[in-house]
């Protein structure tokens, strides 16, 4: 061979050849990763001794996109973060906002904010949690609670009229009232979810096989789950019972009689244990939400949003009729509206952990700054060293017990 | 007895005199302003000492102000105190030429790749982390794209004839 054809080849690193280890790519677009995530692993046979985790390859510069748009353009961005439970993303950017304009929001506006982001906790703990299944080998769970999520994009849909990237509510309400279907679908839901969730139950949490297949993996102690900054229930399996619903409650979560589900090793069982505890909960907040809901009657019943002139809506009629309405019907669409100087930090307890947002405004109509703080980002980092010695295929369950979702990561 | 705003201010005060400065509570979160050289030693304390007890790194982040001549970039520490629920929140601020500050990964796991992240879109050079490269970023890019200098496109513009977006073109 001439050094002309040896040097087309691909130069191997020094000391390749020699190696007793091998390097495989898993990702970024591996079907068993549920998401753009690729994880560079040394392996012995099927025994991971190394991992290296790339990110970002679905990275879209929200954090600078922000800095251009007034406060209402920003909801859709935070659609796009964890997008198996939006709505959440959503009710957190417009808690941060109200908060920094100081607005009131009315007690009904926070019971129906309640049920739509209890809502969207179980349909993120089912996509997780049947997943772990999938990946376990058993795919029926999976099908089967599907057509449950089905249920809950039905009521998005009847109250924001999008499924998958809600964009529900607006600063200091929602866009419009709950309408009759909607609570007739959320009833339907009420009824009919908590048995299939008992039968996903049953095939799962005794069940022999899966059992063995995640107890013991991927555990995470108390200290280092706090120390890797996890939150949510990664960190609650290890015993921690840290929930911002609790610690700092948010939206009149106060009001509500619930349980914060907590495990003891970490690991993937108590991680989809904790998860499977906390769509019961889900269940009671909503119950009770519901309840408190209905308590209102006359015109008590048709609040559904806040009296903040300048930043919510007008409703159409008076855009036509009304000098004021129009006026800030047009202040508010081209993003005219000056936000009052300030730095506020609001979370919320996401489908992930503490999602945070820190918003700087300088007194100007967008932020400053907008830093999202990533649950799934942080915990991440953790990975690497809880499969560390575990199989290959234990490796790929715990990706998916922690719930990553590489929309959040990414930002 | 639960930590209080003013406990924590006092307990800082006291032990770093008046290098803290920029004290505020607004919206309820305490806040101050380091020198950079010492927030290794602020975090230290504030981990350390009893009655504090922040152990919990909620985030960090940067934020670029370009009229601060000498002081352009402030990263910003959030911490939590989870057994008294308090949080705080700190900044240091470095000069744009040479944003050098120290890390957290000795006392933070989670301040690894929160320190790529904010070196990804700041440049902040966190001295002393074990790996700091690009996180989000491709790894050729050679700016920080979250800086001001870094405007995204004026919305209003009018000379750009991108008429399959619907702005500029015939539909002005």
């Amino acid at each position: 061979m001439t050094d002309q054809a040896l040097s087309n080849h691909i130069k191997l690193p020094e000391g390749n050849l020699h190696k007793q280890t091998t390097t495989m790519n898993l990702g970024p677009t591996h079907p068993a990763t549920h998401g753009v995530f690729q994880n560079i692993l040394e392996l012995d046979g099927e025994t991971i001794v190394n991992s290296e985790q790339t990110v970002g390859y679905i990275h879209r510069a929200f954090e600078k996109l922000a800095e251009r748009r007034p406060l209402y353009q920003i909801t859709p961005l935070t659609d796009r973060l964890n997008y198996c439970s939006s709505p959440i993303n959503n009710m957190g950017w417009h808690l941060t906002c109200e908060k920094l304009l100081g607005l009131t929001i009315p007690k009904r506006v926070d019971y129906l904010r309640v049920i739509i982001m209890e809502l969207a906790r179980i349909s993120d703990h089912l996509i997780c949690n049947s997943i772990v299944g999938v990946d376990t080998g058993a795919f029926t769970g999976f099908l089967y609670v599907m057509q449950y999520r089905e249920l809950i994009y039905e009521i998005y849909e009847e109250v924001c009229g999008s499924r998958l990237t809600t964009n529900i509510g607006r600063i200091g309400g929602f866009e419009r009232n709950f309408n009759d279907i909607a609570f007739q679908k959320l009833e339907k839901f009420l009824k009919e979810f908590p048995g299939v969730w008992q039968e996903f139950e049953n095939l799962f949490n005794r069940n022999r096989i899966f059992m063995e297949r995640t107890q013991g993996g991927g555990p995470i102690s108390a200290e280092k789950a706090l120390n890797y900054g996890m939150t949510g229930p990664n960190l609650r399996a290890s015993g921690v019972d840290y929930d911002v619903r609790v610690a700092t409650p948010y939206c009149s979560y106060e009001d509500f009689d619930f349980e914060i589900p907590v495990g003891t090793t970490g690991d993937n069982y108590d991680r989809f244990m904790v998860r499977n505890g906390e769509i019961w909960q889900s269940l009671r907040i909503i119950e009770q939400a519901y309840q408190k809901v209905q308590e209102f009657k006359g015109a008590a019943a048709d609040v559904f949003h806040a009296d903040a002139p300048a930043y919510y809506l007008p409703e159409k009629k008076d855009v036509y009729t009304k000098m004021e309405a129009l006026i800030y019907h047009f202040k508010i669409i081209m993003g005219e509206t000056e936000i009052p100087k300030g730095e506020v930090y609001q979370a919320v307890e996401g489908g992930n952990g503490e999602l945070g947002f820190y918003l700087i405004s300088d007194g100007g109509r967008t932020p400053y700054r907008l830093h999202f703080r990533r649950p799934c980002f942080i915990y991440y980092q953790a990975y690497a060293e809880i499969t560390k010695g575990s199989m290959l295929s234990d490796a790929i369950v715990t990706l998916s017990s922690l719930n990553l979702i590489a929309g959040e990561m990414d930002a | 007895m639960a930590l209080t705003n003013e406990r924590i201010q006092e307990k800082l005060v006291e032990k770093f005199g008046d290098q803290l400065t920029g004290w505020d509570t607004q919206f309820g979160m305490l806040s101050f302003i380091a020198p950079k050289e010492s927030n290794l030693k602020i975090l230290q304390h504030l981990w350390d000492d009893e009655e504090l007890g922040f152990k919990f790194l909620t985030d960090i982040c940067a934020v670029h102000y370009p009229e601060k001549e000498g002081a352009e970039i402030a990263v910003v520490y959030h911490l939590h105190n989870l057994s008294d629920n308090v949080r705080l929140r700190f900044k240091v601020f470095a000069p744009v030429a040479a944003p050098d500050v120290y890390t957290a990964t000795s006392i933070y796991a989670s301040a690894n790749w929160m320190e790529r992240e904010t070196y990804d879109f700041y440049g902040v050079n966190f001295v002393g982390h074990p790996d700091l490269r690009r996180i989000l970023n491709v790894d050729e890019m050679d700016y920080f794209p979250l800086r001001k200098e870094f405007p995204l496109e004026d919305q209003t513009r009018v000379d750009k004839d991108d008429e399959m977006f619907g702005r500029g073109g015939s539909y002005n």
